[in-house]
């Protein structure tokens, strides 16, 4: 099967930090709309897209949010102070081009510091490349927020890029929605907001949607880069079945299915034990009297970084697997 | 079936939180002939039902009893060469009482091995100082990682292999106490109520993951929507090195929380309960959210007035938990003479602020 | 006047009674609805001649303070901090312990007794306790329970440029705002909310939101003040004296852009002044009450007040002032679809 590079470039050059998914949302709309019956933005923002079937309603949730930076002050030289939105890593942000809504760049750097491992983001600051607050303020002001900025790179194997986390996993659902020949199910897919804060859209969505089963759809991390925590998830060993990860202890039922089909159709997988982290899954299974709910994780090395990387049989794998589960009709 | 057996068969049995359906049919087994319904829901909770016999009353109270059965243990993360297998937790574990244990692994059948440790002979001096870590132990399962892979998968759970054993005069020892002993408390009070009439249905629900963050009551307490929901789960007991404020004495009774997880009247009811029944209690005090499912029970839809109460455990979190029988037995009391109580009528005036 | 009846009444969080008594009592001849629900929040409802969109508006009516756990053979008593408290600011002060609001203070070793280093650790909370002057156990049974909650001993006080002094301005101002709010005559009719044990995570929120099911929510906040000069500009969450702050960002809440953006335009509009809370530190109810059900908008608008979770926070009249006619002007414009 052939890797749908384009697409896949797209998701991830578009500008949509959480809290502020509109650009986003707009494309995947547009993407899905010939391919699902009905579609709806709920409160805070999520995108859902049914397929409409006779039979179980299954929730299908990838976040379609990315990490940021918001602006907090300006100072009167024009320099930006800002906090971070989802996982932020000083370290990662040194020295790196961000980008406004309005198409406004800077670059993110540091005061002095003696010990740069105690580098902290209320001691860096954005350089937007003006001379004074007035100037500053024409473009951004208090609480806009910026993404990192950076481009997207492939070879035969792998694609790099910000944020496959987890337009990757946006990327998997669209992929689906479009494949998918016939189901009994009636398919919700969510593309999520707020993820990357804490689950945020995913808990009332599916507090919306009340399906029987769900599946979330997002990265995971890796353990095959040199002298890496041990961890047993690598890039091209197939698709990654979740088992647990701090937000959510995989319902046996939905676990053992993701296995079963895998073996069926022959999609090479691996089984994700993840020691920290959590996805929209954890608040999914939570919701209301509780939904058995799985995870496929797409494995990817360098997560929350701007080069992060997965292989292209990993998420072609994953897509399958997605798609032979909907296809199947869920009794129970 | 008496007490003490059950809880023998309880702590002798395997179900780390999310893999809890190995002891789904234990527990169903031991409720059914005293239940009027019995069920288990979206994640595994199971509910047990004893309707109220003193009213035909559509409206009849609902007061829902959580113990939860699942117990802390590991996680297979890696196999490897040389047939070694490599583990997180589930749950809070101190690894300090890891090294040397027999455990067993649970995959596509039951494998013993050992979590062995390298010998004193071969430490330096000040090794010895400092706690192994998790990620440097491994289990010896004494097989080949070829053999190992057709029996045993990455995301398997691992328990300690522990047998109950009977302590001087009413001490157990055992792994899992925490909660089978609540479990086993739920078990004598619906006993007790098929011996006597009451005005409320009883949900007792054995709830899932309550060790990795009260999940289960969270969603079981969803679905039965109580007017009163109390957590049934252990205490802290008291031992030389711990303040005497934070932890209860054994044998002296269940611990009553108080605190803004608990709801002021029905606590007060409670006490008097204990007090007109001579039954021996304890306070307990928690300022905030309990580390118990009285916790998610609190805040589920619109609110659901909450108590908690506690069986004195020693040495938590370990697989040598000790309780005292005694204190199982006026825990289970208290809770009858409490639902036996509580009515439709009186229900408000309880729960009025 | 009712801030100061507000802050010097005992609403520790899990025993918000005698606060829930006095916001009652204030606001039942000016609501239409009024229940107090099953863990103790009280939810009004306010009619208007205007009630799209669904709109709340919540205070929490908890302090920070303490419960007893222990009472010791020489009637002293062992206590536990309940909600955020910098235990080194416990020594040497008044406390009021109990539903019979007996007076005790937390004491410490005198200077004289000290060792040099001793001087250099802060106190920890289990070396301390509160006396009341007992001198026995079974003397301090007759007036103390274990369980028993206590607070700071602090009076309102006026004082330097129109400035307050109490305890537990965090977050009773709020809770005088929707006080003054709901008496004020508005044309928007709304849910008003007061609820409990936000200080220990944010407990009552969902519930009542559950209950409630609105569609925008603003929650009212006394919030972190701290404009001292040796802080950097940029860390400076609010200041005093500079309006009502309007959150950007929490642990708990991305507030919702456009209604941000809208009260930002009705602030101007009205020549109000404001200030963005500079800082994702903290979160508060809206937490809770954006992610129950479907979900909903929400908005945090505060009066900055120094020094909170301590019996001597400080605030502005003027911010007060400021606030209130923010939230008038937001009453008084707000219609269905307007961001």
């Amino acid at each position: 099967m052939a890797f749908n590079s384009e697409l896949a470039k797209k998701l991830v050059e578009i500008y949509s930090p959480s809290g502020n998914e509109n650009n986003i949302r707009n494309f995947i709309m547009d993407e899905i709309k010939d391919y699902v019956d009905e579609i709806e933005i709920d409160p805070l923002g999520n995108l859902i897209g049914r397929k409409k079937g006779k039979g179980k309603k299954i929730m299908i949730a990838a976040h379609m949010d990315q990490i940021g930076l918001m602006v907090t002050d300006i100072d009167d030289e024009g320099f930006l102070r800002f906090t971070n939105i989802g996982g932020i890593s000083p370290f990662i942000s040194l020295g790196q081009k961000v980008i406004f809504e309005n198409g406004t760049v800077g670059v993110i750097f540091s005061e002095p510091v003696d010990n740069m491992g105690k580098l902290k983001l209320e001691n860096m600051f954005i350089d937007i490349g003006v001379s004074n607050k007035e100037e500053a303020v024409e473009k951004i002001n208090i609480g806009d927020i910026c993404v990192y900025e950076s481009g997207f790179s492939e070879n035969d194997n792998v694609i790099f890029s910000k944020c496959l986390d987890d337009r990757i996993g946006c990327f998997v659902a669209i992929e689906a929605i479009k494949k998918i020949k016939s189901s009994n199910n009636d398919l919700y897919f969510v593309f999520t907001v707020q993820e990357e804060v804490g689950l945020r859209g995913a808990r009332t969505s599916a507090y919306k949607i009340n399906p029987s089963l769900s599946i979330a759809i997002d990265v995971t991390s890796t353990g095959d880069t040199p002298k890496a925590k041990r961890f047993a998830v690598g890039l091209n060993k197939g698709t990654a079945i979740k088992v647990k990860d701090n937000s959510i202890l995989t319902h046996p039922k939905v676990k053992n299915l993701m296995i079963e089909i895998a073996e069926e159709n022959n999609i090479p997988y691996q089984m994700e034990v993840l020691e920290f982290g959590g996805t929209d899954s954890g608040a999914i299974h939570l919701t209301r009297d509780g939904v058995p709910t799985g995870a496929i994780s797409i494995p990817t090395r360098y997560v929350h970084s701007t080069v992060e990387m997965a292989s292209k049989k990993d998420i072609n794998s994953s897509v399958d697997l997605l798609v032979k589960l909907l296809e199947k009709s869920i009794e129970k | 079936m008496k007490t003490e057996d059950f809880l023998k068969i309880l702590s002798d049995s395997h179900g780390v939180s999310g893999y809890e359906y190995k002891i789904k049919d234990t527990i169903i087994s031991a409720f059914d002939k005293y239940s009027d319904e019995i069920r288990t829901d979206n994640l595994g909770n199971i509910i047990a039902i004893k309707k109220g016999t003193l009213s035909n009353n559509k409206d009849r109270i609902k007061i829902m009893l959580a113990a939860h059965m699942d117990e802390i243990g590991l996680i297979v993360t890696d196999i490897e060469d040389g047939g070694f297998i490599r583990f997180s937790t589930i749950g809070g574990i101190d690894p300090r009482t890891l090294l040397g244990q027999e455990v067993i692994v649970h995959g596509k059948k039951n494998l013993f091995g050992i979590i062995g440790a390298k010998p004193p002979h071969l430490q330096e001096e000040a090794e010895r100082n400092n706690s192994v870590k998790i990620e440097d132990m491994s289990i010896d399962l004494g097989l080949d990682r070829k053999d190992i892979k057709n029996i045993v998968q990455i995301g398997d759970s691992i328990t300690i292999k522990r047998e109950l054993i009977k302590l001087q005069g009413n001490r157990v020892t055992g792994k899992a106490l925490d909660d089978r002993a609540g479990v086993v408390t739920l078990y004598e009070c619906i006993r007790k109520l098929n011996t006597i009439n009451h005005h409320p249905d009883i949900y007792f629900v054995s709830t899932v993951q309550e060790e990795v963050g009260c999940r289960g009551a969270a969603t079981s307490a969803y679905n039965i929507n109580p007017d009163i929901g109390i957590a049934i789960d252990v205490g802290f007991g008291s031992t030389p090195e711990l303040p005497k404020e934070d932890t209860l004495e054994m044998g002296k009774g269940p611990g009553i929380t108080l605190g803004g997880n608990i709801h002021p009247g029905l606590r007060e009811k409670l006490v008097s309960v204990a007090k007109d029944y001579n039954i021996p209690f304890q306070l307990e005090v928690d300022p905030g959210p309990t580390g118990t499912d009285a916790r998610a029970i609190q805040i589920t839809r619109q609110g659901i007035p909450t108590l908690c109460i506690s069986i004195p455990l020693r040495y938590m979190h370990t697989s040598v938990e000790v309780v005292d029988l005694k204190d199982i037995e006026n825990t289970a009391k208290l809770l009858t003479f409490f639902i036996s109580s509580i009515s439709n009528e009186n229900l408000e005036g309880l729960l009025c602020y | 006047m009712l801030l100061e009846k507000l802050t010097e009444a005992s609403g520790v969080s899990g025993n918000e009674k005698d606060v829930r008594d006095i916001i009652i009592e204030e606001i039942k001849d000016y609501v239409d609805e009024i229940q107090v629900d099953k863990i103790g929040n009280v939810i009004a409802y306010k009619k208007g001649e205007n009630s799209f969109p669904k709109l709340m508006i919540t205070a929490h009516m908890d302090e920070v303070g303490f419960i007893i756990t222990d009472i010791d053979d020489s009637g002293l008593l062992k206590f536990t901090t309940v909600g955020g408290i910098d235990e080194r600011i416990l020594v040497s002060k008044p406390v009021i312990v109990g539903k019979k609001q007996i007076p005790g203070v937390i004491g410490a070793k005198p200077i004289h007794l000290q060792k040099k280093e001793e001087r250099l650790k802060a106190l920890k909370l289990e070396q301390l306790y509160i006396d009341i002057g007992a001198n026995s156990r079974e003397e301090a049974e007759d007036l103390i329970s274990i369980g028993d909650y206590a607070i700071f001993y602090s009076e309102y006080i006026e004082f330097g440029n129109d400035l307050i002094k109490a305890k537990a301005l965090d977050n009773r101002v709020g809770c005088s705002l929707l006080i003054d709010l709901i008496k004020e005559n508005t044309k928007f009719g709304f849910y008003a909310v007061f609820t409990v044990m936000e200080e220990v995570g944010l407990v009552g929120a969902g519930p009542a939101t559950y209950t409630v099911e609105p569609e925008i929510s603003i929650i009212l906040e006394g919030t972190l003040c701290s404009d001292s000069p040796e802080t950097d500009e940029h860390l400076i969450p609010t200041k005093l004296k500079k309006g009502p702050a309007i959150s950007l960002i929490d642990r708990t809440t991305l507030f919702n852009i456009n209604f941000r953006k809208y009260i930002v335009n009705i602030a101007e509009k009205n020549n109000i002044p404001y200030q963005f809370r500079k800082t994702s530190f903290g979160g508060n109810d809206s937490g809770k009450i954006h992610q129950t059900k479907e979900g909903s908008i929400t908005t945090t608008i505060s009066v900055p007040c120094r020094y909170i979770h301590s019996p001597i926070s400080v605030m502005a009249k003027e911010d007060y002032e400021n606030t209130f006619k923010l939230l008038k002007s937001i009453l008084s414009e707000i219609k269905k679809g307007d961001f």
